[in-house]
């Protein structure tokens, strides 16, 4: 479904993204995981058109989208989240998620009835009229799902949901990220929280300082040495080895 | 179709106008650099000054521009107070306040002076108000040569000011990042006030340079402003050497659309300039921060 | 505003209606009138500026070009004066489209945005100052020859109707886009044009159509100027003034809220008015008074009269009306 070929994006000397490529079948939910100031969103912003790459493709539904607009993206089915949230302060929650519903219904009637029932579906039934700025973090993190999950999309990617959330608050959103998936919605999400990616994908590509250094199913991923040392430094995966050795 | 003399001539004035252009537009690019705030009262301070300078002359018979000093340490405390209790507090910090604020006080200090002064213009007579100066072929307004260096002055100061006292080391650190240079103790809402203050006495400096040759109404800001709006972002917004070479390049393009189109659409020349740099190089043409 | 519809609008359109029935002093017709022009001037820059944001600092450059494109093609080539209208409105919102095109597409914002639009204002005053075909300096005037046709009237109710229709006519076409897909996505541009994006928003095309509609309905108010006063010159219908004035009133008023632009000119040319019969005439007390409020505003009640009956708890039964009263 969604085919990134060998994306390089330069921000004059710096390379933050590097020859990454990954696939996204249809169906499939995978994660994105790497260390802090992998290139991870900025992947991501790439793949939303927020950024054009220096080098390389994407393509979405084997369609060549590399130079199109964001919202011919999001037309196309792209919604993405945002790590840092972004709701519409002046706005409350009905509004917020109507915007993305008005994508598929012109009719403002329509596109209100859809962002109810988005709201009910990620728990937000209950804050329909509060004013958007007036929500906790988690609630926040809700709206940005629900905004995006009103515009209808194919793929749906999900920059940090989980971080800043308490793990009750987490075992909460869990659930609604997987009945998303089940109703067809394809999913791509960057996640910090090991937890969760192991327990919600089929499949995990790494990207350490701008390259992809390793994919495979979570338990392959999490046992590459690479993988070991992108995250805890040389010699890291020797080191443990070691010590199991040593339990053992 | 001009004669060399004449169009050199021109060029003359447009530096020396461009000269006291360039001083408005420091206090404007300095309150931008470091507040990064655009001063939409920047010429009705200006105005200000200058009743001030006209009100020295012609009730205490202060000489202009012996009435710099004084006139300058008022203005400084004029803009700080401005800053500190007034645009700094009701625009709780958001941009498009403080340009609605700005544009407030502009609008307040405009029709005040307007219903003190009424629409009279009022200019000085000094003694040496037509005094001129011949280089070769050409006359020099010497009021105007006071104020080409004048203006070079002001500006060296300002650059000795910020590169080498512990002020202008508080103004720059603010300037760069203002939550770091809070968390090691400097004072932002002081220093943004000083900044402003420091904008302000610019003026006063300018005034006193002004009005020996000029004169002023109510309203005469308002011409000033936009010009000195278009250097700051033509030199950079921040930039003080940008603000002294957009003054002159200003003054020079005004004084040659003046010569070749005409008094009336003298000044067109510089807005459709204005225009340009912001849509196609907002960075400025000689602003180095791309 | 929304979930109340369009009764506040037909409270306040009804209100002004009656008043040449209860109000004979030509003084008090007059002030309506002006203060009428100058809501539809500003419930221009209330779409523009208020709903979507782009406060723009140069909406005399729609108000002069509908104002002189108008009063040239009547006194020039002698076009009926409703037929110049409806070309006067449509060349102030192509003004309004390509200052939209260049401004924004060249991704200027918040007061780089404001001060290329007051650039463009200034642009256009001095050519109009300069050139002939505009009457230069001297202006243009239309002859007086009262009739329907020529859109000029010997009653001052008439006039004021005719105001009010137009005024009504943007009152309306505000709540349309309030209760729109259209106004929705120009309300999450202001927000936050990133998110506003990543939700499929065109973000470029919802501004110029928020420009075009904006100049169109200022444009019109310039035609109203002219009709009512029939002279113009460039710094009547391009001077700085008239974008103050565009601001002021959604401001004081209410930002990007439906009434806020009628509310708010109100408010501020019933303290004007009452400052000068204070004061007396002392030339620009007036003004004066407009700056103070606006600061005062700005600094204390960023939602501006509509927002402060809401917030003292007026808002159960909102009744527009007493503010109207209060001003004439």
């Amino acid at each position: 479904m969604l085919n990134v070929q060998d994306v390089t994006m330069r921000f004059g000397g710096l390379v933050a993204v590097s020859g990454a490529s990954l696939t996204v079948s249809e169906g499939a939910i995978v994660g994105l995981i790497g260390p802090n100031g992998a290139g991870k969103t900025t992947l991501f912003a790439i793949i939303a058109g927020f950024l054009k790459p220096t080098a390389g493709q994407v393509s979405f539904e084997g369609q060549d989208i590399t130079g199109e607009p964001t919202h011919i993206r999001a037309k196309r089915g792209i919604a993405r989240t945002f790590q840092i949230v972004q709701p519409f302060a002046g706005l409350n929650v009905r509004e917020n998620i109507a915007v993305g519903a008005y994508l598929r219904h012109a009719d403002s009637v329509d596109a209100h009835e859809r962002a109810e029932a988005v709201a009910h579906r990620v728990g937000l039934g209950a804050d329909l009229d509060k004013p958007a700025a007036s929500l906790t973090v988690a609630g926040r993190k809700r709206l940005e799902l629900a905004r995006a999950l009103a515009t209808e999309p194919k793929l749906l990617m999900l920059d940090e949901v989980l971080a800043g959330l308490n793990p009750s608050e987490i075992r909460d959103i869990v659930p609604v990220i997987r009945a998303i998936r089940e109703d067809g919605v394809t999913i791509l999400m960057i996640e910090h929280v090991m937890q969760a990616v192991m327990n919600l994908c089929e499949h995990v590509h790494v990207l350490a300082q701008g390259r992809m250094i390793a994919q495979g199913s979570p338990r392959e991923v999490c046992a590459n040495p690479q993988v070991v040392e992108a995250y805890l430094g040389k010699g890291a995966a020797e080191r443990l080895r070691a010590e199991e050795a040593g339990h053992a | 179709m001009y004669s060399p003399a004449i169009v050199a001539e021109a060029m003359l004035n447009g530096l020396l106008t461009g000269a006291v252009y360039a001083l408005i537009a420091l206090g404007l690019t300095l309150v931008y650099g470091v507040l990064h705030i655009i001063n939409f009262a920047h010429g009705a301070f200006l105005t200000c000054a200058m009743f001030a300078v006209w009100a020295a002359h012609s009730v205490l018979g202060l000489d202009p521009y012996l009435a710099i000093l004084p006139l300058t340490l008022i203005f400084f405390a004029i803009g700080y107070g401005v800053q500190r209790f007034v645009i700094g507090p009701a625009s709780h910090g958001d941009d498009g306040n403080i340009l609605l604020v700005t544009l407030g006080l502009s609008i307040v200090i405009e029709n005040a002076l307007l219903a003190v002064f009424r629409s009279d213009t009022r200019s000085l007579s000094t003694d040496y108000s037509f005094n001129v100066v011949e280089l070769g072929p050409l006359l020099i307004s010497q009021a105007r040569l006071f104020g080409l260096a004048g203006a070079l002055v002001v500006t060296g100061l300002l650059w000795l000011l910020l590169a080498r006292t512990d002020t202008g080391k508080a103004i720059r650190a603010v300037a760069k990042e203002k939550l770091g240079a809070s968390l090691v103790g400097i004072d932002v809402r002081h220093v943004y006030a000083v900044t402003f203050g420091i904008g302000c006495a610019t003026l006063a400096v300018a005034a006193c340079l002004l009005m020996p040759t000029f004169y002023v109404n109510p309203r005469v800001g308002g011409a000033f402003v936009l010009v000195a709006f278009t250097i700051v972002v033509l030199g950079g917004m921040g930039s003080i050497p940008g603000a002294l070479a957009g003054g002159l390049v200003i003054g020079v393009v005004e004084s040659l659309c003046g010569l070749f189109l005409g008094e009336s659409l003298g000044q067109i020349g510089i807005f459709l300039i204005f225009i340009l740099v912001l849509l196609f190089r907002p960075t400025g043409l000689f602003g180095a921060r791309a | 505003m929304n979930r109340l519809g369009y009764l506040p609008i037909a409270l306040v359109l009804a209100a002004l209606a009656a008043t040449p029935f209860f109000v004979a002093s030509n003084s008090v017709l007059n002030f309506i009138v002006f203060v009428l022009i100058i809501t539809l001037t500003a419930q221009g820059w209330n779409l523009l500026g208020g709903v979507g944001g782009q406060s723009s600092f140069g909406h005399a450059a729609f108000f002069g070009t509908g104002a002189y494109v108008s009063a040239i093609l009547q006194a020039r080539f002698g076009v009926n004066a409703w037929a110049a209208l409806a070309i006067a409105i449509a060349f102030g919102a192509v003004v309004g489209w390509i200052i939209g095109f260049l401004s924004f597409r060249a991704g200027l914002r918040g007061s780089y945005f404001a001060l290329v639009t007051l650039a463009f204002a200034e642009v256009l005053r001095i050519l109009a100052n300069a050139t002939g075909f505009t009457g230069g300096a001297a202006g243009l005037l239309l002859k007086l020859d009262i009739g329907f046709w020529n859109m000029q009237f010997s009653s001052r109710a008439a006039f004021l109707w005719l105001a009010l229709g137009f005024v009504g006519i943007g009152l309306i076409i505000s709540q349309r886009i309030a209760n729109s897909r259209f106004g929705a996505q120009l309300v999450a541009v202001r927000e936050n044009e990133d998110a506003a994006r990543a939700l499929g928003v065109d973000v470029l095309a919802v501004k110029l159509k928020a420009i075009t509609v904006s100049a169109a309905l200022t444009a019109a108010a310039g035609c109203l100027y002219l009709q009512y006063f029939l002279y113009i010159d460039a710094n009547i219908a391009y001077g700085l003034w008239i974008s103050v004035e565009a601001l002021l009133a959604p401001m004081v008023g209410g930002r990007g809220l439906v009434l806020g632009p009628i509310i708010g000119a109100f408010t501020l040319h019933g303290l004007g008015e009452a400052t000068k019969l204070l004061a007396g005439r002392v030339p620009g007390i007036d003004l004066t008074i407009y700056g103070v409020v606006l600061v005062l505003v700005v600094a204390f009640a960023p939602g501006g009269v509509l927002g402060l009956l809401q917030k003292l708890g007026l808002r159960r039964r909102p009744r527009p009306v007493p503010q109207l009263k209060g001003a004439e």
